[in-house]
């Protein structure tokens, strides 16, 4: 026992490793022990006591037995699902529930393909990803947060807008006044305001496309769109114009109370 | 204290020890690379690090952040479940045993509920940092895509838990929450084209994830394997993708 020989240093005695400032290539490296580790384990402590303390001095809701025979009004989803919820008065639950969460899906993973700007990888800028940060500050704060905080916050009895210092009242009496945009415009046949809907829509995004790929080649140059090729184009263009028309479709229902722009007897927008 | 410095290299210097233990803390560089090399846990890092990539300025910490409050959920949700039973005539019960009669058991149930949210907010904030950073441009383009399967785990993770108290609130936000399934087209009962499979109220697309034409039983038994089992599992399979990727191209940051 005890035979190897003992460490030239004593256990425990610091030997001074500068932490050096970026040279050349590949020279701005520290340890990951102690520089990132010390880091992460202060962190993991500050987390660790304020989740504690939270948790001791704030309980988790509890409320009566489940009772499927009485439904709460309102009833909420989660609240993180409540943007979407909230998405429901301006849209059909198949739009609302299946098809936007399923576009957010698929457009936030195919965000680092159709971005070819080779700027900003690694460090924090604005001026040369203005567009791609203003699109994101736009589906994330401006759609997804503010949706919920409005689902969360001023959404009453039948779903009803109530402001902070309303009572919320369950039998409030809310006029309907939702008109359809065909019907506002004089269409009363089934057929011609179907076809007047779905020229609308199918308008809504040929113009829309058009108008981007006008903008773009008027931002970026012509030589742009040839090096973002026309996947990556009318990837973009689609999943953005969806996201504005989510915009429009809100701003029709909130100012000039239309409920649907296309009507058929299947599906409406 | 000569007896102490002693005992403690008789004890460092046993067979025992140095079978446990292969090096000390001695503060060399070799050592540093040592700790994290020879760590299970820690070689999750790569031993050296780009220096901005130590600081909370450009990390926010919200990816460490999610994978503890992910942590925590394990932690206090192995505690809760040595003490809930999925059946719709126990559930509730059990939540106020819980509550009432285990020692610190309403505290394990805050923090799990308080972690399960704090994740979700943890996890978007880490998503928005990687966007302002521009962290998804290559070669971490596929990472993104992990990360994006990782938030939808986390909210389902977040969403099947949420109906396990069996009370007022957990049935009724399940139900709004999973309408969509309802509404889905030609696979729901409410949905467009719903004639052309002739799906209805107890056969479509809810129906599968519900067990049933309603939340009943069967949901409390399924949300609860989902939410103990099989989500866990297949999101700890994309932890394992999404940190390995990280160790493998590197933190971003700017070019030297």
């Amino acid at each position: 026992m005890a035979t190897t020989a003992k460490p030239t240093e004593p256990a425990g005695k610091r030997v001074e490793v500068s932490i050096k400032k970026a040279l050349g290539p590949g020279d701005d490296k520290v340890h990951t022990w102690p520089h990132l580790v010390r880091a992460e384990f202060l962190c993991t402590v500050v987390v660790l006591l304020v989740m504690i303390l939270w948790s001791l001095g704030v309980d988790a809701p509890l409320e009566e037995p489940a009772n499927p025979s009485r439904t709460p009004n309102p009833s909420k989803a989660p609240w993180y699902f409540l943007g979407l919820q909230e998405i429901l008065v301006f849209f059909d639950p198949w739009h609302a529930g299946v098809t936007l969460p399923s576009l957010i899906i698929v457009g936030l993973m195919v965000i680092p393909y159709i971005d070819i700007n080779p700027k900003g990888n690694g460090y924090y800028c604005f001026e040369s990803r203005k567009w791609e940060l203003l699109t994101f500050f736009f589906g994330f704060h401006i759609l997804w947060i503010s949706l919920i905080v409005i689902g969360t916050l001023l959404r009453g009895p039948g779903w009803n807008w109530f402001w902070p210092w309303e009572k919320w009242d369950p039998h409030l009496v809310e006029a309907l006044t939702n008109v359809d945009l065909p019907y506002l415009l004089g269409f009363r046949d089934y057929f011609w305001s179907a076809v007047f809907g779905g020229a609308l829509v199918l308008g809504f995004f040929v113009f829309g496309t058009v108008a981007m790929y006008a903008w773009v080649i008027w931002l970026k140059g012509p030589e742009f769109m040839v090096r973002w090729g026309m996947t990556r184009f009318f990837l973009t263009s689609f999943l953005f114009l969806n996201m504005v028309a989510v915009l429009i479709k809100m701003l029709l229902k909130h100012l000039l109370s239309i409920q649907y722009v296309m009507k058929t007897p299947w599906i409406n927008i | 204290m000569n007896w102490w410095e002693d005992l403690k290299q008789q004890i460092t210097d046993s067979p025992v020890w140095k079978s446990i233990f292969r090096h000390g803390y001695d503060d060399t560089p070799r050592n540093r690379i040592l700790m994290v090399s020879g760590n299970v846990w820690l070689h999750l890092h790569p031993s050296k690090v780009r220096r901005h990539a130590t600081r909370m300025r450009f990390t926010w910490c919200m990816g460490g952040i999610t994978f503890l409050m992910f942590l925590i959920t394990v932690v206090t949700g192995i505690y809760l479940m040595f003490y809930y039973r999925p059946v719709t005539q126990y559930a509730y019960a059990d939540m106020k045993y819980l509550e009432f009669d285990m020692p610190f058991g309403i505290v394990m149930r805050n923090m799990h509920r308080w972690a399960a949210h704090g994740m979700v907010i943890a996890v978007w904030l880490h998503m928005f940092r990687v966007f302002l950073t521009g962290s998804y441009k290559p070669p971490r383009e596929f990472n993104w895509v992990v990360g994006v399967i990782l938030l939808v785990l986390t909210l389902l993770l977040s969403f099947t838990g949420y109906l396990l108290p069996w009370d007022q609130l957990a049935i009724w936000a399940v139900t709004v929450g999973s309408n969509m399934g309802r509404a889905t087209p030609v696979l729901g009962h409410d949905g467009p084209f719903k004639e052309l499979l002739g799906v209805n109220p107890i056969y479509d697309a809810r129906a599968f994830l519900f067990g049933g034409g309603e939340v009943g039983p069967a949901t409390l038994m399924r949300f609860y394997i989902l939410h103990c089992i099989f989500i866990p599992l297949v999101t700890s399979l994309f932890l394992a993708v999404h940190f390995w990727r990280i160790r493998r191209d590197g933190f971003s940051g700017p070019a030297l």
